[in-house]
């Protein structure tokens, strides 16, 4: 029997716009891009130029340093475009896929360093996170133990893996466990069936954030100063799975079209980085004057261009909601609408239910303003830390406040939830993640 | 309302850098969000965002007073027409005592708000809004009968002193309305305690029987053991009397029974913590029944009876009101616990045994004040140690 674990602190948030269980197959795409900043931790530089032939899981960028990890092609086709920002950033690499099949091959595995450098080749190492740091984990680092969550419980987020993905999940779990001396667990949704022979499985019932799995670490085995651990999405783990027992590169992905913008919310089979505007094509509805395309959820998720922009890894999710600044509220504050979505009892949302959908545009709603009202973040942080420390830690810069409260421990994602009910206003997975990255130089 | 956005739209170039009336930006920005929610979107991180702002905080505040300030307005009347034997009906009560508060609200308003508009263009920030409930307590928590000026004083002290050198609202670590009762209560402390200065008399002649006596003053100043209250006009006080709050005192904090309804009010919003609350009543009856238990003439106070006690004096409105300040309590669950309990515990102990001293509300949660950001460091320290403790058993 699998563990089960309460978490009683959370907010599951209800939009508009569920997703229904049908699965419509993108063909129409032709554009996909790979983006550096989702890739975080390294210093990127480029294998290809534009006008460069690329098979499916062909390297696309490699680390500075670190020569051996690559990004790699979601599919196979031709470097069409380089985007590239401020001093010459880069941005995006853009491939125009030739609607083949063709993908690199790859050596089956006869020891650890094997896997480990299939991983890193394939494209896959890049797919994973460690904790401290929230950045891709470092190939010569054995890690303490591996954790996987097989669920997304974010706002309005599908499924992660369905049924048939059991098998080479079970693969890919033993695969892990070849890399870690300590063990690989498994954080599955309360009832959902999933089992593993290879992981331990823990069960996790409660609002969002349970499927996070900084949460799910923080309640089974959290991560001490010193120690590293690796964090997956059970997806990433289906893919090595799949590579290793298939052989083949799974680059696809299935995505939810999300959001009250959107006519008919459905799934679409795509591959990792497609084009947005082929995937929301003309679904967005009539109302949608100034919509926000979010890649990923409303808490965590990217915003991106509705006519240029690409799906963001590792978001397996499209959400549309309404910008909203053309709104001219009058008198916002003194607003009796029970519509108004507020966690608090100062506006009447609470009577009307707040399981009901609530419709949401990307407005702050408020002023920022230094930290007043206490003990908000607390009621969404299911950790056994105390997040407004933490984050003045953070602000101040205090190296050995922030390890004594926990740094280590968390992701900005985990910060998302207390971010929506501040008060303040304040950007907390902003002010986590450039705490991470100064912290990191700081140390290393 | 679309055309007064346009209006006010027009006026905007005037206010910005380099516009005529670019000094007073931070008063333009004020009145515009005042009106206006603004519509700023999200840049980074969590796209949507929870309705509640401050502005919305400080406001419910300002509405769970509003019951305790229109009976201490009708009390103003009240104590005045049994203090002077005047035949007033209800609405004259009223008008009197709305002609007595009004201007200190409006003092105390327009002092410490312009203090906030100037700080907010100095640091160009945008104004911040904590002022709008300090504003209203300060007078509720005065004698009626300060001078204008002295308000005045105080509430720039405060705010400047107490508040805008630390770095404006959310970086106090006392609350403002007590730091200003505080310094009006030190620095003219004949107007701001005895028996002259809680009933307003106006320029009428008293009735024969008259004491102008708070309860409380009554006990500290009593002899022979007896605690029998009695109103200004002489007579006996019940229960009632205290728990409803027909009696003087400062106006706004008399009434155990509208402090109720704005406590009511307060957590069902959940914007005061009830653990502050719930602990600092049980600290003020622990304390008291203690002080009962061991009651003695010597100290007068300690015959009251331990629910009596708690409807006195300032007590019940610096439990629901100054205590639960978010800014200025502890911020960590179990340090609301204690903070609360020694508020309740401080305040009866300084009423009963220092017997200078009639009432310790405003003191007690002044010094938890002070205690708070210790309590809070001794809760996250724990923490701390079991973090430290887990990372030594792993090596």
């Amino acid at each position: 029997m699998a563990e089960v674990k309460k978490i009683k602190k959370g907010l599951d948030i209800c939009l508009y716009g569920k997703a229904s269980d049908n699965v419509v197959s993108d063909t129409a795409s032709e554009l996909f891009a790979v983006c550096p900043d989702d890739y975080p931790g390294y210093v990127w530089k480029l294998c290809v130029q534009v006008g460069d032939s690329v098979l499916k899981g062909g390297p696309l960028m490699h680390d500075k340093n670190k020569r051996q990890i690559f990004m790699c092609s979601p599919v196979s086709g031709v470097v069409t475009e380089i985007i590239r920002g401020e001093r010459r950033k880069i941005e995006a690499v853009v491939i125009k896929s030739d609607g083949s099949t063709h993908e690199k091959e790859f050596k089956t595995p006869q020891s650890c360093q094997d896997l480990i450098d299939l991983l890193c080749q394939s494209g896959l190492w890049a797919m994973m996170r460690q904790r401290p740091y929230d950045i891709i984990p470092d190939p010569d680092v054995r890690p303490r133990d591996i954790f996987v969550t097989a669920f997304d419980s974010a706002p309005l987020a599908p499924e992660m893996i369905s049924s048939s993905d059991h098998g080479v999940l079970e693969e890919g779990l033993k695969a892990l466990r070849s890399l870690t001396d300590g063990k690989v667990y498994l954080g599955v949704k309360f009832g959902s069936g999933i089992s593993s022979s290879a992981a331990i499985v823990t069960e996790f019932v409660g609002p969002h954030p349970a499927g996070n799995v900084g949460v799910q670490i923080a309640n089974i085995s959290p991560v001490n100063k010193g120690d590293v651990v690796w964090c997956l999405d059970a997806r990433t783990v289906c893919r090595i799975g799949r590579l290793l027992s298939e052989n083949t590169l799974d680059m696809t992905t299935t995505i939810a079209l999300t959001g009250e913008l959107v006519d008919n919310p459905h799934m679409i089979k795509t591959s990792i980085g497609a084009a947005i505007p082929t995937l929301i094509g003309g679904q967005l509805s009539s109302k949608a004057v100034n919509p926000r395309v979010i890649s990923g959820n409303v808490l965590t998720g990217v915003k991106v261009s509705r006519e240029s922009g690409f799906l963001r890894y590792p978001y397996r999710q499209i959400t549309v909601i309404n910008e909203g600044d053309s709104a001219d509220e009058f008198m916002g504050w003194a607003s009796l609408n029970p519509l108004k979505y507020s966690v608090k009892r100062t506006f009447p949302a609470f009577l009307r239910g707040l399981a009901k959908p609530f419709r949401f545009d990307a407005r702050l709603l408020g002023g920022r303003r230094a930290m007043i009202v206490s003990g908000e973040y607390d009621k969404v942080f299911p950790m056994d830390i105390y997040p407004e420390y933490l984050i003045k830690a953070i602000l101040t810069f205090n190296i050995d406040r922030m390890e004594q409260l926990g740094i280590y421990e968390v992701a900005p994602e985990d910060f998302a939830l207390a971010e929506f009910v501040d008060t303040s206003k304040l950007e907390l997975q902003k002010i986590v993640r450039e705490g991470l990255e100064r912290l990191r130089k700081e140390l290393s | 309302m679309k055309s007064l956005k346009r209006k006010i739209d027009a006026l905007k170039p005037h206010f910005e850098k380099g516009g005529k009336l670019e000094k007073l930006h931070s008063v333009y920005d004020g009145f515009y969000t005042f009106l206006f929610t603004p519509n700023e979107t999200s840049s980074s991180g969590v796209h949507i965002h929870d309705a509640n702002d401050s502005k919305r905080t400080m406001i419910t505040v300002v509405i769970a007073l509003i019951p305790c300030l229109l009976f201490g307005i009708y009390n103003i009347g009240y104590q005045h027409a049994m203090a002077t034997g005047a035949d007033m009906a209800f609405l004259q009560m009223i008008w009197y005592g709305l002609l007595k508060a009004l201007p200190q609200i409006v003092v105390a308003y327009a002092v410490g708000l312009g203090i906030e508009f100037i700080a907010a263009q100095i640091r160009g920030h945008e104004i911040q809004e904590g002022f709008l409930v300090s504003g209203i307590l300060i007078p509720m928590i005065c004698p009626i009968d300060t001078p204008l000026w002295m308000i005045a004083v105080a509430v720039a002290f405060a705010v400047i002193f107490a508040k805008e050198v630390f770095g404006g609202t959310g970086y106090n670590f006392l609350n403002i309305a007590l730091v200003t009762r505080a310094f009006l209560f030190f620095a003219y402390p004949s107007k701001m305690s005895g028996d002259g200065v809680f009933v307003s008399l106006g320029d009428a002649a008293t009735v024969d029987a008259y004491s102008g006596a708070t309860p409380l003053g009554q006990i500290a100043s009593s002899t022979d053991g007896g605690v029998q209250l009695l109103n200004v006009a002489g007579e006996p006080l019940t229960f009632w009397d205290t728990f409803i709050g027909l009696i003087p005192g400062s106006w706004g904090e008399t009434s155990t029974l509208f402090i109720l309804v704005g406590a009511a009010i307060l957590l069902l919003t959940g914007i005061a913590s009830w653990r502050i609350m719930t602990s600092a009543v049980v600290g003020g009856l622990v304390m008291s029944a203690v002080a009962h238990y061991f009651a003695t003439p010597l100290y007068p106070a300690t015959l009251i009876d331990p629910v009596q006690q708690l409807c006195l004096g300032g007590f019940a409105f610096a439990v629901v009101f100054m205590a639960t300040d978010p800014v200025t309590a502890c911020r960590t669950n179990v340090g609301k616990y204690i903070y609360g309990f020694m508020i309740g515990v401080m305040a009866i102990v300084i009423r009963c045994y220092n017997t200078g001293y009639p009432e310790g509300a405003m003191l007690a949660v002044l010094l938890m004040n002070c205690f708070a950001p210790l309590i809070d460091y001794c809760v996250v320290e724990v923490n701390i140690r079991r973090r430290l403790a887990r990372t030594k058993a792993n090596v």
